[in-house]
């Protein structure tokens, strides 16, 4: 009887933080289900200094309503367009850095060359650097190639960070070297040795690199804000930042959109996210 | 003789596979960096050798603000999460019901866009918003939480609920690894949950701590996305962090001025990795 009854109430207390961690998100999920009138009269006043009036939190709505979804996702393009603008600008920073990152882990990992450990030590350095510090050595080589403004400035920079070298390495330490050292007496290239041996058993690490690449870069404020001036290239995540009165009644709908694809894949790859976290124990 | 030339075959194997990588990486951070660290002293006519850059960086009242602002915040953030992280990860890590729905609760907040949940806090901290109206109906004057000195405070919280998660899978991870014998040893020689929490948890946990306590400055830099999609570009002064001033820098396209503010927090980061990674060294041969 009393065996239970900590574990239980230990249960409990976790449950509760579980669900004041959650309420954010919650909150969000359900006024994009509120007509747009309905946002207006609760969150109208928001920003303005000259009121009494406050905000009207509200859990659930009068009315469930899809109106906000429509406008977001049929009616007006502009915010599919931003969407769009989001999704160009990190697919192929994932899918860049993923190839780039797979090949120079291989070499820090599973080959010996002088220099290898002086070279991983910049590597690393870099890797811990705060974004502060990188977008000074960014900026000055876009701006000299001519790509301020161009997708390209966030782009390359991203494909060449440091971070899946560092993840990959670790997960290339793992493969026993047994296992080259056979191939290589079957007589196999560096190349092969490579393609058949060491990529097979990465894999979940290339996994676990996506999905952190994707929350990283799916978050991106800082790059865009100064690369981009033309706000029609700007990602989602900008726009949001500049919610203005004609638009707050569909922001929690653009919200959710947001959301949505980083969410779905973190439940649907949620082991290599988190194999991922512990095997870098960096970048979040 | 043929041991070198198959050390050459993998040299040169390596330098293939690492070429895409190195070539990048020298020219988007390596060597643009070592620029960086030239210009930042630099003159700015004549491009001679001078401390001018540095000088009149750290008399500039707005990175003097900035650079405190920022390391106060982290100073008191991160021993803050640490501390609820590693509470959340000994509770969770006894037994517990469903733990792993549990776990990607808190980790959720990790994933979400920063600038999704950005309404949510104007809601909630807004001169209009929820929190000032509970402490109006319960006779409290309500608070500009956004443009006064709670400004820090409402940072702290949105950083702690950002990246608690996170924390909590890294000392999960430290948890586990420490053997079960010795809490049984423990148990067998009549040692209580007080001695065994300091004794053995808490002392085998600390290269975890350590880690944790590294990527939680790290991480304590990225709150300047949340405080930007808040507060703007110029928000209330008490939160006004490094980033704001380095984008503000960027904008009036001052290279020489954000070059030596890059050289400068570099330098700090090294000496925090450095001094984090010497006493981990010592902690672990003391504890040998």
């Amino acid at each position: 009887m009393k065996q239970w009854v900590t574990p239980l109430l230990r249960s409990l207390l976790l449950i509760a933080i579980a669900v004041l961690l959650l309420m954010p998100v919650v909150l969000n999920v359900v006024s994009s289900f509120m007509t747009e009138r309905e946002i207006l009269a609760n969150y109208g006043m928001l920003g303005k200094t000259d009121t009494s009036v406050f905000v009207n939190l509200k859990w659930i709505p009068d009315w469930v309503s899809f109106q906000q979804y429509d406008k977001v996702l049929i009616a007006t393009p502009k915010f599919l367009y931003l969407f769009w603008n989001s999704v160009w600008l990190v697919a192929p920073i994932i899918i860049g850095q993923a190839v780039v990152a797979t090949l120079a882990a291989f070499a820090f990992g599973k080959l010996r060359f002088p220099g290898r450990n002086g070279l991983f030590f910049l590597y690393l350095m870099t890797m811990l650097m705060p974004f502060q510090v990188t977008l000074v050595p960014n900026y000055l080589m876009v701006d000299r190639l001519g790509l301020l403004n161009h997708s390209g400035s966030i782009i390359l920079p991203g494909v060449f960070a440091a971070f899946g070298v560092f993840l990959l390495r670790q997960f290339m330490l793992h493969i026993h070297s047994a296992y080259i050292e056979a191939a290589k007496m079957d007589g196999a290239g560096y190349l092969r040795i490579f393609v058949s041996v060491a990529l097979p058993m990465v894999k979940p690490g290339i996994a676990a690199l996506i999905v952190l690449l994707f929350v990283d870069y799916w978050n991106m404020v800082e790059q865009p804000l100064i690369f981009l001036q033309d706000a029609a290239m700007q990602p989602l995540s900008v726009f949001l930042s500049r919610i203005q009165e004609e638009t707050l009644g569909v922001s929690f709908a653009v919200s959710v959109v947001y959301m949505t694809p980083m969410v779905l894949l973190f439940l649907s790859a949620e082991r290599y996210f988190i194999e991922g976290i512990q095997l870098s124990g960096v970048k979040g | 003789m043929k041991l070198r030339r198959l050390a050459r075959r993998e040299l040169l194997a390596a330098l293939c596979f690492l070429a895409p990588s190195l070539f990048g990486f020298s020219v988007f951070y390596l060597i643009p960096f070592g620029q960086s660290v030239l210009t930042s002293f630099q003159d700015r006519i004549g491009g001679s050798f001078t401390l001018v850059n540095y000088e009149e960086l750290l008399l500039s009242s707005s990175f003097q603000k900035a650079a405190s602002n920022t390391f106060w915040f982290t100073a008191i953030s991160v021993p803050i999460l640490v501390a609820v992280s590693l509470l959340l990860a000994l509770l969770l890590n006894q037994r517990v019901f469903i733990r792993n729905w549990l776990r990607t609760a808190y980790v959720l907040p990790l994933v979400v866009p920063v600038a999704s949940i950005v309404l949510v806090w104007q809601i909630l901290f807004d001169w209009n918003g929820a929190l000032n109206a509970v402490l109006q109906h319960f006779g409290f004057d309500r608070q500009d939480w956004m443009k006064s000195e709670w400004a820090g405070f409402v940072i702290v919280l949105v950083y702690v609920w950002k990246n608690i998660g996170y924390n909590v899978i890294l000392f999960l991870a430290g948890l586990q690894n420490i053997p079960d014998q010795y809490y049984e040893i423990a148990d067998l020689e009549g040692a209580g949950p007080v001695r065994k929490l300091f004794g053995i948890t808490l002392t085998y946990l600390t290269p975890t701590t350590f880690l944790v306590v590294l990527m939680s400055v790290l991480n304590s830099f990225k709150v300047f996305r949340e405080t930007y999609l808040v507060a703007g570009a110029y928000p209330y002064d008490r939160i006004y962090m490094m980033q704001h001033y380095m984008n503000n820098m960027f904008l009036s396209l001052d290279i020489q001025k954000v070059s030596s503010a890059a050289v400068l927090m570099a330098l700090c980061i090294m000496a925090l990795v450095f001094v984090l990674f010497r006493t981990e060294r010592i902690f672990r041969s003391y504890m040998e």
